[in-house]
């Protein structure tokens, strides 16, 4: 249910771009072999499901599943005139996907997994049925096969023109990482930025190991309903994945540039 | 309970309350009349009425009879008013309901419903959420474990219960208490009743999202029955991270939503004032909650809501909660397991076909 922060945009367009984490201009093409992070102060920017399986997954290894899976409108929600349904169709025709998340099998350096990664720009990541769906089904998938499965979430929470169903994909993704477990193959969830709301407070939590891209939003309610319920300031770094490494939510923090090194270590152990 | 005149009523009940006043002077005059006609007949028992009252009495028979007749017309009257209004509620009237200053909350319940009560405290962890009642208690004749969500009816009580909102002690404290539950087989029984899980800055350095997430996960692989009802707000992850069970059920004027209409207004129409829309556009009444297979089924509420009779509220709460957990006797653990995943695998699928 979060909304996307000004400059965090996906991918810069033009030649040159500017970081809003330390305000340097940068050359396109200088960010994008840095995967997206700052080459100057190593801020991550947000990117979409289909590049995130590109910098993960060994080159032409990713077999995905479940693009078929196309939702709807079951609800008939309408805000203004304009119904969900449409929004939908044209979401779909803009971004060139069906919905906020992809799902397949890949090699991560070699190892099998099945990989699945939401995407933010695509209704602000939030999990309907269709995200639900795949990510329970990249979970089942993985366990009948006896495979790990990592997942990137990036998410405001869940996607409110579902209605009820979207809160029920919570308990369908948690039953599923239920079921992963009852395999010995381990379940990698990894958090960037933002995951907040049914997401965290779903699979998204429940990882056997759980990792967080630097400086990553997480947390249950959004920094602006906590604000506006406490009525004051939010201590500096407030939700940050630093923050709830120090609380002892989050098992490690990994910068972009090693997540491919770390996911295959912890692979080796864990299988 | 508080009676009728000590009731904040809502806009919309104000005519029901206008006519209920009237009905109660009416029926105050009848019972001053009879008071009346008692004292002058007991004058001397067993002896002729003294001649003043043998003069009075009739009269006064006669005005207590057509005071009995008018009684009669403003209690149907209001009757037919309450049908009329309650007949026609909007979602958004509906939620009013659901938060209705003198709405039962479960502890209005737990003496109606259970016998035997008796509460375990903490979470073993950080501490005991006031939000979030557990503990023993039998059900008919069955031992169960009860987990209740609070709220209060006046400020220290509100405060106990942070307004119905809990912080991950209570989620944990609960899961804490299921797991007791499991190993003594004792089926759990979750009363939902929450705006929504606290939003504070406390509650996230304590993991509210982990909170959660591992109650809901704990709930679909719990090896007892589970059965749950919503009986006033299913406010978001707050309640479904107690609400995960076999058997689902709300109350009639209760609501089940992913988001507050408020929220949710201020999020996609940019205004809270829009809540009336965004209440009807989230499909949050127990009618369109049981059409998208979310709950299973509805606890019908006594004529203009559960707050006006209690009693009878609980009475068929009690029906429900022991005719669902007749259902789940017997039933093998495995299948019991099999089918609660099947249920949340493929909840709203048939709202997807194509
Ligand atoms: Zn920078």
């Amino acid at each position: 249910m979060g909304q996307s922060r000004a400059g965090k945009r996906e991918t810069p367009t033009g030649l040159w771009t500017k970081c809003d984490g330390c305000s340097a201009m940068l050359y396109r093409s200088k960010v994008e072999e840095k995967l997206d992070t700052c080459p100057e102060c190593g801020e991550h920017f947000r990117i979409g499901g289909a590049r995130r399986i590109a910098i993960t997954a060994d080159p032409g290894t990713f077999e995905e599943f479940g693009h078929e899976l196309k939702g709807g409108d079951p609800l008939g929600f309408t805000v203004d005139g304009k119904s969900y349904g449409s929004r939908l169709v044209q979401e779909r025709k803009r971004r060139g996907v069906n919905d906020a998340c992809i799902t397949g099998f890949a090699q991560v350096k070699g190892l099998r997994a099945v990989l699945a990664a939401m995407d933010f720009t695509f209704f602000g990541g939030s999990m309907g049925s269709i995200v639900g769906e795949k990510v329970a089904l990249a979970l089942e998938t993985a366990r009948d096969r006896g495979l790990p499965c990592i997942v990137f979430s990036s998410s405001g929470g869940a996607r409110m023109h579902e209605g009820a169903l979207s809160l029920m994909q919570m308990a369908k993704t948690s039953a599923a990482v239920a079921y992963h477990r009852t395999g010995r193959a381990p379940f990698i969830s990894v958090l960037t930025d933002p995951t907040t709301g049914g997401v965290t407070a779903s699979f998204a939590a429940l990882g056997d190991v759980i990792i967080a891209e630097p400086k990553a939003l997480i947390g249950f309610a959004g920094p602006r309903v906590i604000q506006e319920t406490i009525r004051s300031e939010l201590p500096p770094g407030f939700q940050r994945s630093e923050f709830l490494l120090q609380k002892g939510f989050v098992d490690l923090i990994v910068h972009r540039l090693d997540m491919r090194d770390r996911l295959a270590q912890l692979l080796e152990y864990c299988l | 309970m508080p009676g009728i005149e000590a009731q904040a009523c809502l806009p919309f009940e104000r005519p029901i309350y206008d006519q209920l006043q009237r009905v109660e002077e009416i029926r105050r005059a009848l019972r001053a009349l009879e008071e009346e006609m008692k004292a002058l007949r007991e004058e001397v028992p067993g002896a002729p009425p003294p001649p003043e009252a043998a003069k009075r009495l009739p009269e006064i028979e006669r005005k207590h009879a057509e005071l009995s007749r008018e009684s009669k017309k403003e209690e149907d009257k209001c009757r037919a008013l309450t049908l009329e209004v309650f007949g026609r509620l909007t979602p958004w009237e509906r939620v009013q309901v659901a938060r209705h200053p003198a709405r039962p909350y479960a502890r209005d319940y737990f003496e109606r419903v259970f016998d035997d009560v008796l509460e375990l405290h903490g979470d073993r962890c950080s501490g005991d959420d006031g939000a979030i009642f557990t503990g023993l208690a039998r059900l008919g004749d069955r031992r169960v474990l009860l987990v209740a969500q609070r709220k209060g009816r006046d400020t220290r009580e509100r405060l106990a219960s942070n307004f119905g909102m809990a912080r991950p002690e209570g989620y944990r404290k609960a899961m804490a208490k299921m797991r007791l539950a499991e190993r003594f087989r004792l089926p759990v029984v979750c009363l939902i009743d929450t705006p929504g899980a606290y939003p504070g800055i406390d509650a996230e350095e304590r993991g509210q999202a982990w909170a959660i997430a591992e109650s809901i996960l704990e709930m679909c692989r719990l090896e007892v029955p589970l059965v749950a009802a919503v009986i006033g707000e299913g406010g978001s992850g707050g309640a479904l991270a107690i609400g995960v069970a076999d058997r689902v059920y709300i109350l009639e004027n209760a609501y089940y939503s992913v988001i507050s209409p408020e929220g949710c207004a201020s999020i996609l129409w940019k205004s809270r004032e829009r809540a009336s829309d965004a209440a009807a556009a989230l499909r949050i009444t127990a009618a369109d909650l049981l059409h998208l297979g979310v709950v299973d089924g509805i606890v019908e509420e006594p004529l203009g809501g559960a707050h006006r009779d209690v009693d009878e509220m609980a009475r068929r709460l009690k029906a429900t909660l022991i005719g669902a957990l007749e259902d789940l006797d017997g039933v093998p653990v495995e299948s019991l397991l099999r089918s609660r995943y099947r249920k949340y695998r493929e909840i709203g699928r048939h709202l997807f076909a194509g």
